[in-house]
C-alpha cells in the first residue's frame, strides 16, 4: 500500500479521469474500496488490466448498498455479463454514473435499466409490482399494488401501448426535479 | 421548421438546421408545437388520413360497418396488440423512436454519439464563423444482419473517432463521459481519439483552473446547504413523523413551526424597538404593594400589570441618551431642552410604528408565502404522473442507514396510498338525495350550536363584568382574581366541547371522500372560532373601550390586554389537559377497558385551527400587551413537544389517508384572511376611533393614537428644520389616503397578472398535453395503415416488386433514424414525434 502509483499507471489513470466523473485521487479511492471487497481475489497492481471480477453477493455487501431496495438490479445493470459480477472497470462505471456531477440523460438511461427487472427494454406491470413491493417494503395490498399500477402507467404512458417505453421513462424523469439529486449514491 | 414535406430530399439540409444549437432550436421547437409549421403538417396529415382511410375501409369493411368512431379506435388498437405482423412492420415498430432507444446497441449508441459530436462542432465552427462546407456527411444505418453490424459498428467508430478528434478537448471530455458505454468500450475510444497525444490527460493540461474552482466552490456550497437544512428546526422530528403518519399531520407540525417563526419575528421587533428601550429607562412608578400569590401568571394582574408586559407600563416620554432616567419620566420635558442635533427616542412613536410595521412585514410574508405556496400547491395538483413520478423518482438512493431506509419506505407507502385514496375518492359517486336530509340536519345542528355558543358569551361576559364591578368596590381578594379565569375557561369549553359534537355530527353524515370531510369541518370550527373572537371583540372595544369610567376601569387597555393574555394561556391549559384525557387516558380506557385495537386519531382541523385561534388572540393583543408573542412562542414550543410525543405514544395514523399537499395552502389562507385581516382590521380599528385611556400609557393625553405621529412631526418641523421633510413625507405618505390607495392598487395588480401568468400556462400545458395525447393516436393509425398497406401489397401484387420496395423501404429508414437521432438532443418531445410521424406518412405514402 506504501506506493499507490503502481496501482495504475498514468495513462490508465488519465483514461479513467476523461472517461468518468472522477479525479484520480477518486480512482485511487475507489480501486481501495474494490480491493476492500475481496483482497483474495483483487490485486493491488492493475497496470496490466487484469480479468477480476467480484460477484454481486460481495458487491451488495458495500455499507453503501446494503440498505438499498434495488441494490441487486443497481450491480446487475452495470456488469457486462448482466449477472451482477463486477470488474473493475464496471465498478467504477457504477459509481460514477451514480456520481453527483453526471448528466440527467445517463442517469435515466440506467435507471431505467434498474426498475427494468425482466429486461426486456420496457417497464412493464410486472417491474412496476417488483419496484413498488421493493419500494414499500411489501406493505400495500396486492389490490393496491395493482391499482398503483396501472395508475402510474397510465399517467406516464404516452403512445398507449400500456407498458412504459424508455421515451415514456425520460419524459416522465424531466418532470421530477429532484431525481437528479436522489439518483446519487455518495461513495 | 425544417422537418416538412421536401424532407425526404434534403436530409442532409435538415440536419444542419436541426443542429444549429442555441437559441434557434428553442425557437424551432416552439414553433414545432405551435400552429406555423403545424398547420402544414396537419394538413398532410388530413391528407393522408383520408387516404388511409379509404384503403382501410376496402379492407375491412366487414369490421368497420358495426365500427363507429370510439370502437374504431379500440379496433385500432386490437390490431395493435396482435401477434402476427409483416416483417416490414416490425422493421418499423422496432425503428420507433420510443422502441429503439430502450434496447440501444453498442453501435446504436455509438452513432448517436456521432451525431451529438457533429452537433456540437458543428455548433463550434459557426461561432467561430467558419464555413459549412467542409462538415463530413452522416450517414444512418438501418436494422442490418448481424454480419454487417459488425463492419458497420467499426466504420461507426472510426466516424466518431473523426469526429470527436475535431471537437475541442473540453468538449470531447464531456461528450465521452456522458456516452452510456461501459468504461472498457470508453478506454478503447478514448485511446483511438487521443492517438496523437499519448499519456496526456485532456483535463489535467485543458480544463482551466476556474473550473476546478467552480467544483470546489460547488462542494463548499452543498455542504453549507446541508448544514443549513440540519439546522432547521426539528428537522429529525419532523421527518419521523411525516414518515409515521403522512404529510397530513406532517402539515401540522410545519405549520407550527411557520407560526413559531412569525412570532419570534414579532418578539424580536418589538422587543429591541419598544421593550428594550423602555426597559433601560423605567420609568418612575411608586411601588406598588401587590401581594405575590402566583395566580397572577395566570390572570396577568398584580405586579404583573404594572411590568413590561402590558400598554399601561409605557411612558410617553421621550428618551434622549443626554437625559437621566429619572428626568425622562417627567414628561415632555427632556426632549425639547436637550441638543436639538441629537436624535431622541419618542416612546409612543414608537410604539405606534413598531406595531404598524410588524404588521405591514406580517402581511406582507403572509401574502407572499400564500401566493407561493398557492403555485406550489397548483403545480402538484396540475402535473400529471405523480404516481409514476413518485414510485420512480421518490427513492432516495444515498440513504444508507437501515433505520432511514425503513422511514422512507413507510413514507412512500403513505404517500403512495394518499394518492390511491384521492384517486379512488374521484371514482366513487357523490351524493343520494337521502343523504341531503342528513347534511341539512348537520347544518343545523352545528349551526344552531355555534350560535347559541356566541350568544352564551355574550351574556356571559356582561354577566362577569358587573361581577367585577362589584367585587371592585370590596378587597381585592384571591377569589376575586381567579374569578378572572372564568370568562377564558367558559370559551375555551367552548372551543373544545363544541368540535367534538361537529365531529359527532360529521360522522352522522359519512362523507365519501376524507378532502370534503376535512373541509366541511375545518368550515365548521372557524365559523365557531370566528363568531366567539368577532363576540369578544366587540366586548372589548365596543363596550369597555368605548365607556372604560362606566366599567371602573382606569386603564383599559392593559385590561384588554390581560383579558387577551389570560385567554392565551387557558388555551393552551385545555389544549394540553385535552391531549393527557382525551388521547393518553381515552387510548388506555378504550384499550383496557373497551378492549377494542383502535387507537385515536389525530385531528388535524381541529388542531389546526384551535393554533390560528391562538395566533389571532396573539396579533389581537399586540398592541395592547407587546410581549404576548414571547408567550406565544413558549406556548408553541410546549405545544409541538407535547403534540409529538401525545402523538407517538397514543396516537395512529389516520386510516383513510389523505393527499394533503394543498393542506399548508390552506392553512396558510386561513391565517391570512380571517385571523390577521380581522385582527389587522380590529387593531386599525382601536388606532384610529378609539379614545386611549388617559391616565396610562405612551398615548395618554390624546385624542386618538394615531395623534402621536402627527404632534411628532410638527414638533420635529419647529424644532429641526434639517429634518422638515419627513414632516411632508409622514404627510404624504401616512395621513393621506391616496397613498395608501395607490399601493393597494399595485398590490393587487401584481396579484392579478400574476394569476393570469399562472392561467397562462395551465392552458398551454393543457394543449400540449392534448397534442401529444394526439401524436400517440396519430402513430397507432399510421401503424395500422401501414401493415394494413402491407398485407394488401403482398397479396395481390406479384413477387417481382418486392425487392425494389424493400429496397425504397431501406432508403426511407435510413433517413427516418438520421433525423430522429438529430432531433433527439434538441429538446422536447412533441417536435420528435411529430417528425418522426411525418417522415413515417412520407414512408407509407412512398410505398403506395
Amino acid at each position: 500500500m506504501g506506493n499507490k502509483q503502481t496501482i495504475f499507471t498514468d495513462e490508465q489513470l488519465d483514461a479513467y479521469q476523461d472517461c468518468t466523473f472522477f479525479t484520480r485521487k477518486e480512482i485511487l479511492r475507489l480501486h481501495g474500496r474494490y480491493h476492500e471487497l475481496a483482497p483474495h481475489l483483487v490485486p493491488m497492481d492493475y497496470t496490466n488490466e487484469p480479468d477480476v471480477t467480484i460477484p454481486l453477493a460481495l458487491i451488495v455487501s458495500m455499507p453503501e448498498l446494503n440498505e438499498n431496495p434495488f441494490r441487486n438490479r443497481i450491480v446487475e445493470s452495470f456488469s457486462e455479463d448482466g449477472a451482477g459480477n463486477l470488474s473493475f472497470n464496471d465498478f467504477v462505471d457504477m459509481f460514477s454514473v451514480l456520481s453527483e456531477t453526471a448528466p440527467r440523460e445517463l442517469k435515466a438511461i440506467y435507471a431505467f435499466k434498474i426498475y427494468d427487472f425482466n429486461v426486456d427494454n420496457f417497464l412493464c406491470k410486472e417491474d412496476l409490482e417488483k419496484t413498488l413491493n421493493k419500494l414499500t417494503r411489501e406493505e400495500l395490498s396486492p389490490e393496491e399494488v395493482t391499482l398503483v399500477c396501472e395508475k402510474a402507467i397510465e399517467e406516464a404512458d404516452l403512445d398507449g401501448d400500456s407498458k412504459l417505453s424508455f421515451a415514456d421513462f425520460e419524459n416522465m424523469i424531466t418532470r421530477a426535479p429532484d431525481f437528479l439529486s436522489t439518483f446519487h449514491i455518495r461513495i | 421548421m425544417a422537418y416538412s414535406v421536401d424532407f425526404n430530399l434534403r436530409p442532409i439540409m435538415e440536419l444542419e438546421l436541426e443542429s444549429l444549437r442555441g437559441d434557434d432550436t428553442a425557437q424551432d421547437s416552439m414553433k414545432g408545437t405551435g400552429l406555423e409549421s403545424g398547420s402544414r403538417e396537419t394538413l398532410e396529415m388530413e391528407v393522408l388520413t383520408t387516404e388511409g382511410r379509404d384503403r382501410l375501409a376496402s379492407q375491412m369493411s366487414d369490421v368497420r360497418e358495426r365500427a363507429d368512431e370510439r370502437s374504431e379506435e379500440s379496433i385500432q388498437t386490437n390490431l395493435l396488440v396482435r401477434k402476427r405482423w409483416s416483417t416490414t412492420t416490425l422493421r418499423v415498430l422496432s425503428s420507433m423512436p420510443s422502441r429503439s432507444i430502450g434496447q440501444q446497441s453498442r453501435l446504436e449508441i455509438i452513432s448517436q454519439c456521432n451525431i451529438r459530436s457533429t452537433q456540437l462542432r458543428r455548433y463550434h465552427r459557426q461561432t467561430q464563423d467558419v464555413s459549412l462546407s467542409s462538415r463530413p456527411s452522416i450517414r444512418g444505418y438501418g436494422i442490418e444482419a448481424d454480419s454487417e453490424d459488425v463492419c458497420e459498428e467499426e466504420t461507426k467508430r472510426q466516424e466518431l473517432v473523426n469526429n470527436l478528434q475535431s471537437l475541442s478537448a473540453g468538449d470531447r471530455v464531456r461528450l465521452l463521459r456522458a456516452t452510456p458505454l461501459s468504461l472498457a468500450e470508453k478506454t478503447k475510444l478514448r485511446k483511438l481519439v487521443f492517438s496523437d497525444k499519448v499519456g496526456q490527460s485532456l483535463l489535467s493540461s485543458q480544463v482551466p483552473c476556474c473550473s476546478l474552482l467552480k467544483r470546489a466552490l460547488c462542494h463548499i456550497w452543498f455542504g453549507c446547504l446541508f448544514i443549513l437544512s440540519s439546522l432547521q428546526l426539528w428537522q429529525v422530528a419532523l421527518k419521523r413523523l411525516g414518515g409515521r403518519f403522512g404529510t397530513g399531520v406532517l402539515s401540522y407540525f410545519l405549520f407550527i413551526r411557520t407560526l413559531l417563526l412569525f412570532n419570534v419575528f414579532l418578539f424580536l421587533i418589538n422587543g429591541l424597538f419598544l421593550v428594550l428601550p423602555q426597559a433601560i429607562y423605567p420609568p418612575l412608578h411608586t411601588p406598588s404593594s401587590h401581594r405575590v400569590t402566583g395566580l397572577e401568571l395566570f390572570t396577568g394582574t398584580g405586579y404583573l400589570s404594572n411590568s413590561l408586559m402590558f400598554y399601561g407600563y409605557y411612558t410617553n416620554s421621550t428618551i434622549n441618551t443626554s437625559c437621566r432616567p429619572d428626568e425622562a419620566t417627567a414628561g415632555t420635558g427632556c426632549g425639547t431642552t436637550s441638543d436639538p442635533h441629537m436624535m431622541a427616542y419618542n416612546i409612543p412613536l414608537a410604539y405606534c410604528f413598531t406595531i404598524g410595521i410588524t404588521f405591514f412585514i406580517t402581511g406582507i410574508v403572509l401574502v407572499y408565502s400564500m401566493s407561493k405556496s398557492f403555485g406550489r400547491s397548483f403545480r402538484v395538483f396540475k402535473s400529471q404522473g405523480n404516481m409514476a413520478i413518485k414510485v420512480f423518482c421518490s427513492w432516495d438512493f444515498k440513504v444508507s442507514k437501515k433505520m432511514s431506509v425503513r422511514m422512507q419506505s413507510e413514507n412512500i407507502t403513505t404517500q403512495l396510498k394518499e394518492l390511491l385514496s384521492e384517486v379512488k375518492g374521484g371514482e366513487e359517486e357523490k351524493g343520494r338525495l337521502s343523504g341531503m336530509a342528513v347534511h341539512l340536519l348537520a347544518w343545523s345542528i352545528s349551526l344552531g350550536s355555534t350560535f347559541f355558543c356566541a350568544l352564551g358569551i355574550h351574556c356571559f361576559a356582561k354577566y362577569m363584568h358587573l361581577r367585577r364591578l362589584e367585587d371592585a368596590e370590596g378587597e381585592v381578594s384571591v377569589l376575586h382574581e381567579a374569578r378572572l379565569l372564568a370568562l377564558p375557561g367558559v370559551v375555551s369549553c367552548g372551543n373544545l366541547l363544541l368540535p367534538g359534537l361537529f365531529n359527532l355530527v360529521s360522522w352522522m353524515e359519512n362523507f365519501n371522500s376524507p378532502i370534503v370531510r376535512l373541509y366541511v369541518s375545518i368550515f365548521r370550527n372557524l365559523l365557531l372560532k370566528v363568531s366567539i373572537l368577532g363576540v369578544l371583540c366587540y366586548h372589548w372595544l365596543g363596550k369597555i373601550a368605548a365607556e372604560p369610567e362606566q366599567h371602573g376601569l382606569q386603564c383599559w387597555e392593559s385590561f384588554v390586554g390581560q383579558e387577551l393574555y389570560r385567554f392565551l394561556l387557558v388555551d393552551f391549559i385545555f389544549t394540553a389537559l385535552y391531549t393527557v384525557f382525551g388521547e393518553f387516558i381515552w387510548k388506555r380506557f378504550s384499550q383496557g377497558v373497551l378492549r377494542r385495537r383502535r387507537k385515536p386519531v389525530f385531528d388535524i382541523a381541529r388542531n389546526v385551527l384551535e393554533l390560528i385561534y391562538g395566533q389571532t388572540l396573539t396579533w389581537l393583543g399586540l398592541l395592547f400587551t407587546p410581549l404576548l408573542p414571547a408567550v406565544q412562542i413558549l406556548k408553541l414550543l410546549l405545544l409541538f413537544h407535547m403534540k409529538k410525543s401525545s402523538l407517538l405514544v397514543n396516537c395512529q395514523a389516520s386510516r383513510k389517508p389523505w393527499r394533503a399537499s394543498q393542506m399548508s395552502t390552506l392553512f396558510i389562507s386561513l391565517l391570512c384572511f380571517p385571523s390577521f385581516l380581522g385582527a389587522i382590521v380590529s387593531v386599525t380599528y382601536t388606532i384610529l376611533t378609539i379614545k386611549p385611556s388617559s391616565g396610562c400609557g405612551p398615548f395618554r393625553n390624546l385624542p386618538f393614537m394615531f395623534h402621536s405621529g402627527k404632534q411628532w412631526a410638527q414638533e420635529l418641523k419647529s424644532t429641526n428644520h434639517k429634518l422638515a421633510w419627513l414632516n411632508w413625507v409622514h404627510h404624504c405618505l401616512v395621513e393621506n389616503p391616496l397613498f395608501l390607495f395607490l399601493l393597494a392598487g399595485v398590490f393587487l395588480m401584481v396579484i392579478y397578472i400574476h394569476t393570469q401568468v399562472l392561467d397562462g400556462q395551465r392552458k398551454t400545458i393543457s394543449l400540449l398535453q392534448k397534442q401529444i395525447e394526439n401524436e400517440g393516436k396519430d402513430k397507432k393509425f399510421l401503424i395500422t395503415s401501414l401493415q394494413a398497406i402491407h398485407e394488401k401489397r403482398q397479396y395481390p401484387l406479384s413477387p417481382s416488386s418486392r425487392p425494389q420496395g424493400s429496397e425504397l423501404w431501406r432508403k426511407w429508414s435510413l433517413k427516418g433514424e438520421c433525423t430522429y437521432f438529430s432531433l433527439k438532443n434538441t429538446g422536447p418531445l412533441w417536435p420528435k414525434s411529430t417528425n418522426w410521424i411525418t417522415g413515417l406518412s412520407l414512408r407509407i405514402s412512398a410505398l403506395t
